[in-house]
């Protein structure tokens, strides 16, 4: 399975970012392999419009199974995520990603419905 | 009254909201129409108030549009370029679709226009209305942008066409507060910018800033300082040493906040009124320098 | 808690008294807040605030596009696809307009001899500065011409939540943007509470109902100021029934006052000037805490 964090660095000990779009790093923990492999999304601030759909294919370009973020994506970025239709877990800012896969690991992060 | 034969565009403007740009371009417009024919434009197509002022009757509404790609999945092969080549992030692939987000289309055609399969062409994309209301002598046009459009530069422009295609003779444009895109879009192609400020630091601050929207796009430009007499003298004081002039001056009174606050214009008000005619006397002389 | 509640102020209408607000309820909150100025677009709270500018970086917003002289065989393709009128071809040579490029980047994909770069486009700046609140300000400055995109918003943004984390703030309070476009958009992004401030005109009115479409998209929650409420008692009422059928919590009114005036006049914090006004403020930041407080508790 693979997991997604919307983060402010590339380890473990890194905060989670809030923020979606403009997430500085995305992190991938392959749980089967036991991999985090880090994405630096700081590009994305580059662009005058849309950080959010930008981010949103990076996303669905990695193809998680969860996304474990803070603030939960916007409208442009959740269009996209309809079509991958991923288990997104909001409110873990101010965890590491570390502590953030703990709590949803014992299920103690609030799942956001994907209407 | 001179007889306005020529094209005058005059953009009301400012830096910062508040300062009275509708209460003084409603008035001016209303003022010409007592003895010319006068077009109002409310460029504020975010918050466009000046209906509120002018009452007549809407005679005509056009949809406005911007042209946005329309998927068409019989010819896409997916191979993504789409996505590369929007630089708005407009386009998303999404495996067995293109996703496309018209909310951040710039309309700039490079995606529809380089697609090896033609598989985006352009369709309108309904982004506000024109609505043409008229009162005798004053026909206002108001554009009014959706309210879940974010970008208002298209509209504009918009509304720029369509006085260039139908329209001749005075023009008054009320423009949105600011000095960035809008405020350029609004602007930039008038005869002349009336800047309407206030005699405080804000008013200043943000007087400054339109100075140089107006530099930067080499349009000719005057003040007006609205609630004279509150505040301090370093809006004066600044236009002085600056060599800029000040067209007018609209005295600090509760009552024409009341009568604002109403939806009402003030021409009968006799401090104002004298006002606004010096203020087209004055209008008047820059016209016809300009045309000579 | 661990999450940074932020009440984003909004208004619709400019010059209803956005800033005022803002800088009141900061002087309030003190070192439980930061403050982020999110209206760029000829900012004024730094008149008030009289930052001490702690760091300063240049933005880029965008880009433009750029055509080298050398390489350029004025074939003119770039003019032929150009949508937005940003290229004029005078004297034999092929010009970009600066203000009119939007930066799509299309001529610089059709150019045969790749003598066309997109550049970034430097737009404005932004700041990190402290306050003589003993708190800290995130702001910027939007360069005259500017495009008001929201992303120089979204950096304001982005180091106002930095900041509020590295000084354990539980606040932060943004100065929003006027108007319903994509800076208000951006302002809004991350809210717990949009607190409406308006005042008694028709023109208020009609621009707080369009700016509450915006704010219903987010999860903010609207809380309600009306200021200067006593210029026109019939359109005050008319502003409370309309609250009240959109179950919009109507906080307080702020009557005009002269006091009020001369604090702006001369830049000074309405709350800090005034024992009568700071009444009202600290009523308005306890109200909207308790709210923000109570939407992340769910």
């Amino acid at each position: 399975m693979k997991i997604l964090f919307t983060s402010t660095g590339s380890e473990w000990s890194s905060k989670i970012d809030p923020r979606f779009g403009r997430a500085e790093y995305l992190l991938i923990y392959d749980t089967e392999k036991d991999e985090l492999i880090s994405t630096d999304n700081r590009s994305v601030n580059g662009k005058a419009h849309g950080a959010g759909t930008a981010t949103a294919q990076k996303v669905f370009d990695l193809s998680p199974d969860v996304i474990i973020t803070g603030n939960g994506p916007g409208e442009n970025a959740a269009r996209v995520l309809q079509h991958l239709n991923p288990k997104i877990f909001i409110d873990a800012q101010g965890l590491s990603v570390k502590d953030a896969y703990e709590k949803y690991s014992a299920g103690d992060l609030s799942q956001l419905p994907l209407s | 009254m001179a007889q306005t034969s020529n094209v005058f565009k005059l953009a009301v403007a400012s830096g910062k909201g508040g300062t009275g740009k509708t209460l003084l371009s409603t008035n001016l417009a209303s003022f010409v129409s007592e003895f010319d024919d006068v077009l109002l434009v409310d460029l504020d197509v975010e918050e466009p108030n000046d209906s509120i002022f002018v009452k007549g009757l809407v005679s005509d509404v056009h949809p406005q549009y911007k042209m946005v790609p329309q998927w068409d999945v019989a010819r896409c092969d997916l191979c993504g370029d789409c996505v590369d080549i929007c630089n708005f992030n407009a386009l998303v692939n999404v495996g067995k679709m293109i996703v496309v987000y018209e909310n951040l289309c710039h309309s700039c055609h490079a995606c529809s226009e380089l697609c090896h399969k033609k598989a985006l062409p352009m369709k309108k994309h309904h982004v506000g209305d024109v609505s043409v209301i008229k009162s005798q002598n004053l026909t206002l046009l108001e554009g009014r942008l959706n309210v879940n459009e974010e970008q208002p530069v298209a509209l504009i422009n918009n509304v720029h066409s369509l006085v260039n295609q139908n329209w001749s003779k005075y023009q008054i444009f009320d423009s949105p507060p600011g000095t960035s895109c809008s405020m350029v879009a609004s602007t930039g192609k008038c005869d002349y910018i009336l800047l309407v400020t206030e005699p405080t630091p804000f008013g200043l601050n943000d007087l400054k800033l339109a100075v140089d929207a107006a530099k930067l796009m080499k349009r000719p430009f005057g003040v007006v300082i609205n609630k004279y007499g509150s505040g301090n003298k370093d809006v004066e004081e600044y236009c002085r040493d600056n060599g800029i002039e000040v067209l007018g001056k609209i005295p600090f009174d509760i009552s024409i906040a009341e009568r604002y606050s109403k939806g009402e214009l003030l021409l009968d008000k006799h401090c104002f009124r004298s006002v606004v005619s010096s203020l087209y006397n004055k209008l008047e002389n820059i016209r016809i320098s300009q045309n000579g | 808690m661990d999450s940074i509640r932020e009440i984003v102020v909004l208004s619709g209408k400019g010059g209803t008294g956005k800033t005022s607000v803002a800088s009141s309820l900061a002087y309030l909150a003190g070192k439980e807040a930061i403050l982020a100025d999110c209206d760029v677009d000829a900012s004024n709270l730094h008149l008030i605030m009289g930052p001490d500018i702690i760091k300063k970086e240049l933005f880029y917003g965008g880009e433009v596009a750029q055509i080298d002289i050398e390489t350029c065989i004025q074939c003119g393709k770039c003019k032929e696809v150009c949508r937005f009128d940003a290229i004029s071809f005078s004297a034999g040579v092929h010009t970009i307009d600066n203000l009119s490029c939007e930066g799509c980047g299309y001529c610089s994909r059709v150019c045969p001899t790749g003598a066309i770069t997109m550049m970034p486009r430097l737009s404005g700046e932004f700041y990190i500065s402290g306050i003589r609140n003993g708190s800290q300000m995130s702001h910027a400055k939007l360069f005259a011409g500017g495009e008001n995109s929201g992303k120089l918003v979204a950096t304001v943004k982005k180091n106002a939540y930095r900041m509020a984390k590295e000084r354990g703030c539980d606040y932060l309070i943004t100065d929003g943007a006027p108007g319903i476009g994509c800076p208000v958009v951006s302002s809004l992004s991350g809210a717990k509470v949009a607190l409406l401030v308006t005042e008694p005109t028709m023109s208020a009115l009609h621009d707080l109902k369009r700016v509450l479409f915006v704010v219903r998209r987010f999860n903010a929650i609207p809380l309600l100021v009306i200021n200067k409420s006593d210029i026109n008692e019939a359109v005050s009422e008319e502003i409370k029934i309309f609250a009240k059928s959109e179950k919009i919590e109507h906080l307080a009114d702020i009557p005009f006052n002269t006091a009020f005036v001369e604090s702006m006049g001369k830049a000074r914090i309405v709350a800090e000037e005034n024992q009568f006004l700071k009444g009202i403020f600290e009523s308005v930041w306890e109200k909207a805490k308790e709210v923000a407080d109570s939407s992340v508790q769910n």
